[in-house]
């Protein structure tokens, strides 16, 4: 299952970790951070419950990048 | 601006003023040290605060922290060094912020810009059900109801006009600026604005699927699909960043070991500490980070305003190396309609034979009857007496259509036989031959050959241009591939100036084709040049996937095409393609440039910094000046009117 969400984040670089960060998260298969339209496109795994995974993105977005912000 | 940028301002302005105000002030010691403390920390507070709560998140080559270790440290050596020198360091805070804040007001603008260009999302339909009109949100209509759309307004969701006629404005979409007529029964796409009349259609889609969502879809998700340029500069700053850091601390700590334990020259820690410092300023990677996906950004964005579509950043690097080009015919290069393109060897004028033949016609539904009728509407247009009256049914008699030959009819007192050759053998005229191609309806009057009219599809007006246009940005091959029969073919072919044809080909062929022309061009370059091809979309799915780069054309709104394309043109002038590769060119040459720029400036500051010739100063404009430059240079991507 793949799902959009907007995020806020600053810098172009800070974008690639976010996006590094909610790859490496449990549940996600894949990740794509678009810096230019501010989007975060997810694709979870069969069995992961997105609203679960996307607590975890978060969290590990916020550490990579505390200023960051993902619109659940 | 929003308030936290303003706010941004508000602290780099006063921080600004602060540090001027200080240098005209007469202090030494510790007063010194605080009060150049305060415009210090007005200025990067956010930025010490975020290095601190990074390294608790063990991210540690991060920019905050790179920025908090070089101005505390520069900050520390002028306090024991004893040199009051504090300048330096708040003024390195103050660039970096600025360049902060310019960067993220630039791409906010730019944002705001390309997302304005592709203005066609509509707010709200104007739902009519049991007479009653209502707003709705475009998503809640369904299938098949009843939608009104007002001169001004933006229509919705695709469908078909039931009531009115009316002059859309299709450049948003298109970047077309003639305005398109259309009247009951047209169907017509959303993302069009209505100019004129007031217009009743019925949806054919839903919302979601309607034309103008499925563009604004494919564009937002465009830059998702990274470049290799992309890709390299994620992997080169990952990499970047730790390299200039850990070269920074070599620099801090092998020369003055080497100076005092090998040489014995003494220990000047001072010194390389100072250089190292300038290092971490410099190795930042954001001015690259940021101008390579807003170049692409800005490519697409000023592509899409042209009416080009292009999927991702990397079939825009792909069609920027194109340097063979084959084409479909029909459809593509040729209007795909027939029309009439020639009248020889008549005994009477032109117009007049036309006239007889498409009055001897006028009860048959056959397209060539209709290419005959249009061809005489359009020459005798505006002159005096309808042309309607002239070949209407009534003054037409006595009507025989003879299956696989023609037809013979009466009109205006003459027995008209309009029809193939041996219509003519049969009403006992001498037909006579043709040197062009095409298809041939021969007339004859009251038993007496009267001429032939030529009709054929037609080459679109700007196709031989286009293929000249290619040839001029350096595509050094084009192939024509067409299922039509090998004349035809060929004579296109030789009009358009195309190099190649492969005729008669089934769409498997075209598959095979396109297969034998990919693997020759990789032979020949090694990969550096891609191979593209152009479609009409409709049955050429299979090929366009093959291709390096799949362009389909006219596309709007064939499902099919926009799927299986990876640019996509959005009306039908063969002049865009080689507009595409213009504007793919123009973007990656500014990619390069930044890419070249934003390095090679940051190398040469990193050795002037190293052998000492370059302090702070230089080091933050190798930072934030090339940010600056290069996020100006990216920009440009975006004008690509004249391309």
């Amino acid at each position: 299952m793949k799902k959009t969400y907007k995020i806020d984040v600053d810098c172009a670089n800070c974008a690639n970790k976010m996006e590094e960060a909610a790859r490496n998260t449990e549940g996600v298969k894949d990740a794509v951070v678009n810096f230019m339209t501010l989007k975060m496109k997810v694709e979870f795994e069969d069995e992961a419950d997105p609203q679960d995974v996307m607590q975890e993105v978060l969290k590990n977005c916020k550490k990579v990048e505390s200023d960051c912000e993902i619109y659940l | 601006m929003n308030k936290k940028k303003r706010k941004m301002l508000i602290r780099i302005i006063i921080a600004a003023v602060l540090l001027v105000v200080l240098h005209f002030l007469k202090t030494d010691g510790w007063v010194r040290f605080v009060l150049y403390l305060i415009p210090y920390l007005i200025v990067g507070y956010d930025i010490l605060f975020k290095a601190g709560k990074n390294i608790l998140n063990h991210q540690v080559f991060d920019e905050c922290f790179l920025m908090t270790v070089a101005t505390i440290g520069a900050i520390a050596l002028a306090l024991i060094s004893k040199s009051g020198d504090y300048t330096e360091a708040v003024a390195v805070m103050l660039f970096y912020q600025t360049g902060e804040l310019f960067q993220s007001y630039a791409v906010g603008k730019s944002r705001r810009n390309i997302t304005d260009l592709m203005d066609i999302r509509p707010d709200y339909a104007n739902l009519e059900e049991d007479g009653q009109v209502q707003k709705v949100d475009p998503d809640e209509v369904e299938v098949g109801s009843i939608i009104l759309v007002s001169p001004g307004e933006k229509i919705p969701i695709d469908g078909v006009i039931v009531e009115g006629s009316s002059y859309l404005n299709t450049s948003a979409l298109t970047g077309e600026s003639v305005p398109r007529s259309v009247r009951e029964g047209d169907e017509v796409i959303s993302g069009c604005i209505n100019t004129s009349g007031l217009l009743r259609i019925r949806t054919t889609k839903e919302f979601g699927e309607s034309t103008a969502s499925r563009i604004l879809d494919l564009v937002e998700n465009a830059s998702s699909r990274k470049s290799r340029s992309e890709n390299f500069i994620t992997k080169f700053a990952k990499y970047y960043t730790p390299a200039v850091c850990y070269s920074a601390l070599a620099l801090a700590v092998i020369p003055p070991l080497v100076s005092g334990l090998v040489l014995g020259t003494g220990f000047p820690w001072g010194t390389w500490i100072y250089r190292a410092l300038t290092f971490l300023v410099i190795s930042c990677p954001c001015a690259l980070v940021i101008s390579i996906p807003l170049s692409f950004f800005a490519g697409l964005g000023g592509a899409s305003q042209e009416g080009v579509l292009i999927k991702g950043s990397n079939y825009l690097e792909a069609l920027s190396k194109t340097r063979t080009v084959a084409f479909d015919k029909t459809g593509t290069m040729t209007q795909g309609v027939f029309r009439v393109s020639g009248v020889h060897h008549s005994i009477y004028p032109d117009e007049e034979l036309l006239r007889l033949a498409a009055a001897a016609e006028s009860y048959s539904s056959h397209p060539i009857s209709k290419s005959l009728r249009e061809a005489y509407l359009s020459l005798a247009g505006g002159e005096g007496t309808s042309p309607e009256d002239l070949i209407s049914g009534d003054q037409v008699t006595d009507v025989e259509e003879i299956s696989g030959h023609g037809v013979i009819a009466t009109f205006e007192g003459k027995r008209i036989a309009c029809g193939n050759s041996r219509l003519m053998t049969r009403v006992g005229a001498e037909p006579m031959d043709c040197h062009d191609t095409g298809t041939l309806v021969h007339v004859a009057v009251d038993g007496r050959y009267a001429g032939h009219i030529l009709i054929s599809d037609q080459l679109k007006p700007n196709a031989a241009e286009a293929v000249q246009a290619l040839k001029k940005r350096g595509v050094s091959r084009t192939v024509m591939l067409t299922g039509d029969s090998a004349e035809v073919g060929e004579h296109v072919a030789a009009q358009l100036g195309i190099d190649e044809v492969r005729t008669e080909l089934l769409p498997e062929n075209k598959v095979e084709e396109i297969e034998r022309l990919l693997s020759e061009e990789a032979s020949a370059s090694g990969g550096k040049f891609k191979v593209a091809f152009v479609g009409d979309g409709i049955n050429d799915a299979p090929v366009l996937s093959r291709a390096d780069v799949g362009i389909a054309m006219g596309a709007l709104g064939s499902d099919a095409a926009i799927e299986a394309a990876d640019v996509v043109l959005m009306d039908d002038d063969p002049l865009k393609i080689s507009k595409a590769i213009g504007i793919a060119r123009k973007c990656m040459r500014i990619v390069y440039e930044n890419i070249v720029f934003a390095i090679g400036v940051k190398l040469i500051c990193l050795l002037l910094g190293a052998l000492g010739i370059a302090g702070m100063w230089l080091a933050i404009f190798a930072d934030v000046g090339v940010m600056v430059i290069a996020v100006l240079n990216a920009i440009r991507a975006l004008f690509v009117k004249n391309v």
